[in-house]
C-alpha cells in the first residue's frame, strides 16, 4: 500500500489477521450467528457494517475532545443510531428496493458490538483519518469471517451458493444428490455458525501460537 | 479527557445540545422525505397486488415486480374493481388499496367493524380476487397478497416481512416458497381450512394441491407457523363474501 504509511497500513491489515474483530476480539458474534445462513446476507451485512463503521468512527473521532466521558457510551449510541436511521430514510426515498433488502439489517447494525467496540477502543483516542482506516480494517476483518462462515453454511446447509444450486438439485436428485448426498439442515441453525467460527479460531491459533492466551 | 468536559454542567449542556441537534436532524430528514417514501409505498402496494395475480417480470427463479413507471397504468388496466367489505355491506372504492390492514386489525379489536379490502382483477379471461393479509412472524410483522379464484383456490401469492432472519424466515419472499401456494385449495370438503406450512407433509415437489399443506422452510419454523396462522385467520374473514359468489 504505497498510499499509506506503514503505521497506517497496519490499521487495515491487523484486523484482517492477528487482531480480527470476531476471532480475536470476539466482537460482533451475535450478528455473525444470526445472518450467515446465506452467503448473500453475509455480504450485504459486511458492506453495511463497512459503511457505518467507517463513517461512525470518523464522526466520533471528530467529536472526541468535546464528548463528556460520563455519557460517552450514550453519545456513541446516538451517533450510530442517527447515522443508520438517516441512511435508511434516504434509501427509502431514493432506492426503495435496496432499502427493503437492508431494512432487516438496520437493527442488527445499531446493536452490533463491533461498532461500539471500535468507537470506544479506537475512535475516542485517535484522529479522524486513522479512525477511518481503523473502521475500514475492522469491517473488512469482520466481513471476511462473515463471508467465510456464510460460504460453508450455505454450501453444506442448502447446497447452494448465492442461490445457485452448485451441488445439483436435491428434489430432482441431480448432481451430487444422485449419489445419495444430502444437505445438512443443521448447518442452517445458529449453533453451527458458532462451531464454524470456532473452527476458524482453532485454525488461526494453531498457525500462530502467539495468539493463544494462557 | 480535559477537566472541562467532566463537569456536571457541561455534561448536561452537551446532552441537551446533542438531543436537540440529532432530534432536529432526524425530524427534518423524516418530514422532508415523507412524500417520496409514501409514493414508494403506494407503488409497492400496487406492485404487490399485481404480482399476486401474475402480472410481474419474473425470470426463471427470482421474483421481479413490473417496473415502477409502468405500474400505475397496469394497475388500472388489470384491476377492474376495488371492493371494501364491511360486514354485509360491500362498497366500491377506487382507493381501497390504500386501506391500512394493520389499522383495521387494531380497530376490529376495539369493536369496530373491520374494513376488508378486496381487489378484483382480470387477466387472460380469468377473474382473480386479491386479498391483503397481515400477521406475525418470529420477530415482527409478516404480510401477504393472496390471489384466489371464486372457489378460494390460490392463484398466486406474494409474501413479505419486516424483520425475519435473513437466510431463514426471510426466505418466505423467495419464489420457491411463494410458488408452492399456487393451486392450493383453501377449502376442504366445503369448509374453509386454510393452508398449513408443514414440516412433515412428505410432498417436497408439492404435487398434492388438495392437502391444505405446503412445504416449510428449514430453520424457519416460527415464521412458517405465523404465515399459516395469518392465512387461516385473515383469509377466513373473506369466506362469507366468497359464498355470495356461488
Amino acid at each position: 500500500m504505497g498510499l499509506l504509511s506503514k503505521k497506517d497500513a497496519v490499521l487495515i491489515t491487523d484486523p484482517l489477521l492477528d487482531n480480527n474483530p470476531i476471532t480475536i476480539q470476539v466482537l460482533g458474534i451475535c450478528s455473525a450467528l444470526a445472518i450467515t445462513a446465506e452467503l448473500k446476507a453475509s455480504i450485504v451485512m459486511a458492506v453495511s457494517v463497512l459503511f457505518v463503521l467507517a463513517m461512525g468512527n470518523v464522526v466520533i473521532s471528530l467529536m472526541r475532545n468535546i464528548i463528556p466521558s460520563k455519557i460517552r457510551i450514550i453519545v456513541q449510541l446516538i451517533v450510530v443510531a442517527a447515522l443508520v436511521i438517516v441512511v435508511d430514510q434516504v434509501l427509502k426515498a431514493f432506492a426503495y428496493e435496496l432499502s427493503k433488502t437492508l431494512s432487516v439489517f438496520v437493527g442488527l447494525i445499531i446493536t452490533n458490538c463491533i461498532i461500539m467496540g471500535r468507537f470506544e477502543a479506537f475512535a475516542l483516542g485517535n484522529g479522524p483519518w486513522r479512525a477511518f482506516l481503523d473502521g475500514i480494517g475492522n469491517a473488512l476483518g469482520y466481513g471476511a469471517i462473515l463471508i467465510a462462515v456464510g460460504f460453508f453454511r450455505e454450501l453444506l446447509g442448502s447446497g447452494t451458493l448465492l442461490g445457485f444450486k452448485v451441488l445439483g438439485d436435491p428434489i430432482e436428485l441431480t448432481g451430487l444428490y444422485a449419489y445419495g448426498y444430502e444437505n445438512n439442515g443443521f448447518m442452517l441453525l445458529s449453533p453451527m455458525a458458532l462451531i464454524v467460527v470456532g473452527i476458524i479460531i482453532w485454525i488461526q491459533r494453531s498457525r500462530n501460537k502467539a495468539l493463544i492466551e494462557d | 479527557m480535559s477537566k472541562r468536559t467532566d463537569s456536571n454542567g457541561y455534561t448536561l449542556l452537551f446532552a441537551i445540545g446533542m438531543v436537540l441537534i440529532v432530534g432536529a436532524l432526524l425530524a427534518f430528514t423524516a418530514s422532508s422525505l415523507r412524500p417520496m417514501i409514501d409514493a414508494n409505498k403506494r407503488i409497492e402496494k400496487q406492485q404487490n397486488i399485481l404480482y399476486a395475480m401474475g402480472v410481474n417480470d419474473n425470470d426463471e427463479s427470482s421474483a421481479i415486480f413490473i417496473s415502477k413507471d409502468k405500474v400505475a397504468a397496469e394497475f388500472s388496466k388489470y384491476i377492474k374493481k376495488q371492493l371494501v367489505i364491511e360486514g354485509d355491506k360491500i362498497t366500491e372504492d377506487a382507493n381501497a388499496y390504500l386501506i391500512d390492514v394493520k389499522k383495521q386489525q387494531t380497530a376490529a379489536k376495539t369493536g369496530d367493524v373491520r374494513k376488508l379490502p378486496l381487489f378484483v382483477g382480470e387477466k387472460d379471461g380469468k377473474t382473480f380476487y386479491v386479498a391483503p393479509i397481515r400477521g406475525k412472524g418470529l420477530w415482527d410483522a409478516v404480510w401477504a397478497y393472496v390471489a384466489m379464484d371464486k372457489n378460494m383456490v390460490v392463484q398466486g401469492a406474494f409474501f413479505d416481512h419486516k424483520g425475519e432472519t435473513p437466510g431463514l424466515g426471510a426466505n418466505i419472499k423467495q419464489r420457491y416458497f411463494m410458488d408452492d401456494f399456487i393451486g392450493e385449495d383453501l377449502m376442504n370438503n366445503g369448509s374453509f381450512k386454510g393452508i398449513t406450512v408443514s414440516k412433515s407433509n412428505n410432498d417436497p415437489k408439492n404435487e398434492d394441491k388438495n392437502d391444505n399443506e405446503v412445504d416449510a422452510i428449514a430453520g424457519a419454523t416460527i415464521t412458517g407457523d405465523g404465515v399459516a396462522a395469518m392465512i387461516k385467520s385473515e383469509l377466513g374473514l373473506y369466506v362469507p363474501y366468497f359464498k355470495t359468489l356461488k
